[in-house]
């Protein structure tokens, strides 16, 4: 039978990570689901389990000039209540679960799972979210968009924890999040679409535009959106089909029981030109 | 064997066990208290809620270890409580329950809300409710429950 070791502190987390391999397990909305068995059963974990829900230092949400900081063990209710985090990252919050699960699922435990229909990623990768990763002996930072490398794939080495979510704080005219699903509060996502842009005198300054649920990550391209910063809102407008040509080859979508490709690719490329037509002059 | 204490409907309790269970089990086979309920256990009907500190979570999926040291309210030791006794009431009077099943979820819902929220407006009743589900009344006549409680118990939260 495997064990269960309840961490209470950061240190007794990372030193029992530096010892063996865990499973670990924050809020458990993920993972209960994943490795349950009969009820009355044990939960079929595969190997020994690593509690983390309960270290209290990781519950946090701080700012500073730069960036806001939001604690690995922070529950997603407590994101959604709090004043400091961007109102985007509140309507994405919202939109997951219901407040059963949010009172303990964390977006540390979203992004851990690395799901393509993950709600949360499509707005933490358009805010350029960062991660600290921490082991025993050392600290290191990440671009989420580098931390997870495919479906159900990150870059974590068995003895590190991620600690905290460093979102830098940006100024967008305007930005939204739109999920496509049956059901608000229990739906996985059949896509979600992220957006945000600047206009200074007229001139585009920031564009941003994230997929979820189109491809194995999150997707977005810097290199497209590099392309059409700098131009003017109206050549901007004239330009969208150039801007829906960039994002085509980008967005390849699967076919499976809650949607299949066709509509994917459909939906995500009017959600794009909505977007695109709906950016105001300053 | 790990130990796990934890204040269970005001009692300080302790369980020797793997800290691998779900809640859900633990409280009905160990202790017996059958009013969370296993109905989708995957987290979306919310027949199995309880209260963890005060707010609602599934039991069928959060394991016991993450309760070390909390405080857990089923609905068994929430019935001893005078708030009950509004939400109770005003569930009868306006419809809010047919065949049961869901309600004690409801009425773990309707608390975690008004301990929060007194004065929830409808909008904020159905955000509440969102993880509930019913198969009989509608939800309709659970809202004007909730919003009855609210006032009769105007007060008290
Ligand atoms: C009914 C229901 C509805 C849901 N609705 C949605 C929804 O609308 N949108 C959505 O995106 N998701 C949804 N989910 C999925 C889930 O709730 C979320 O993914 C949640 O954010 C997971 O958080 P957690 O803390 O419970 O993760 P856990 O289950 O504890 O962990 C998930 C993964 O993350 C890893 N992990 C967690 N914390 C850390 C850490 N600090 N360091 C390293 N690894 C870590 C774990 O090892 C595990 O692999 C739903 C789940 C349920 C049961
Ligand atoms: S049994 Fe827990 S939510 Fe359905
Ligand atoms: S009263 Fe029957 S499920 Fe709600």
């Amino acid at each position: 039978m495997v064990d269960g070791l309840i961490a209470k502190s950061l240190n007794e987390a990372l030193e029992a990570l530096d010892n063996k391999e865990y499973q670990i397990v924050a809020g458990g909305t993920d993972m209960l689901i994943q490795n349950r068995s009969h009820s009355g059963m044990n939960i079929d974990y595969k190997k020994d389990v690593l509690y983390i829900n309960l270290i209290d230092e990781l519950d946090f949400i701080k700012v500073d000039e730069k960036n806001l900081y939001i604690g690995a063990n922070t529950r997603l209710e407590t994101i959604l209540e709090s004043k400091l985090v961007p109102q985007i990252l509140r309507d994405v919050v919202i939109e997951m679960a219901s407040p059963g699960i949010r009172h303990t699922a964390t977006l540390a435990g979203n992004i851990g799972n690395a799901s393509p229909a993950g709600d949360s990623l499509v707005v933490l990768y358009l805010l350029d979210c960062e991660l600290e990763i921490k082991s025993l002996t050392k600290t290191r930072k990440v671009l989420l968009k580098d931390f997870i490398t495919g479906v159900r794939k990150i870059a974590l080495n068995k003895n590190e924890l991620i600690t905290k979510l460093i979102i830098p704080k940006i100024n967008l005219t305007d930005c939204y999040f739109h999920k496509v699903g049956p059901r608000l509060s229990d739906a996985i996502s059949k896509l979600s679409f992220a957006c945000g842009y600047s206009v200074e005198n007229s001139i585009i300054k920031d564009l941003r535009v994230a997929f979820g649920a189109v491809y194995v990550t999150v997707v977005r391209s810097r290199e497209v959106e590099g392309k059409f910063i700098g131009q003017s809102v109206n050549d901007l407008k004239a330009n969208l089909d150039d801007i829906i040509n960039a994002y085509e080859p980008l967005i390849k979508p699967i076919d499976d029981q809650r949607s299949n490709r066709v509509y994917r690719k459909n939906v995500a490329i009017n959600l794009l030109r909505e977007f695109i037509e709906n950016i105001k002059e300053d | 064997m790990p130990k796990i204490e934890f204040k269970l409907n005001d009692k300080l309790v302790t369980v020797h066990s793997t800290a691998n269970r779900r809640l859900l089990d633990v409280l009905r086979e160990d202790f017996n208290l059958t009013g969370p309920k296993e109905g989708c256990g995957e987290g979306e009907c919310g027949a199995c809620a309880v209260l963890l500190n005060h707010k609602i979570v599934n039991s069928c999926c959060t394991p016991l270890a993450n309760v070390d040291g909390q405080e857990i309210v089923t609905i068994e030791g929430f019935s001893k409580t005078k708030r009950y006794q509004i939400i109770k009431d005003a569930f009868a009077e306006m419809g809010g329950v047919q065949c049961g099943f869901c309600t004690p979820g409801m009425v773990i819902a309707t608390e975690s809300l008004l301990n929060k929220n007194p004065h929830p407006n409808d909008e904020e009743i159905r955000i509440a409710l969102s993880g509930n589900l019913c198969r009989c009344t509608g939800y309709n006549m659970i809202i004007k429950s909730i919003q009855k409680a609210a006032k009769d118990g105007d007060g008290i939260w």
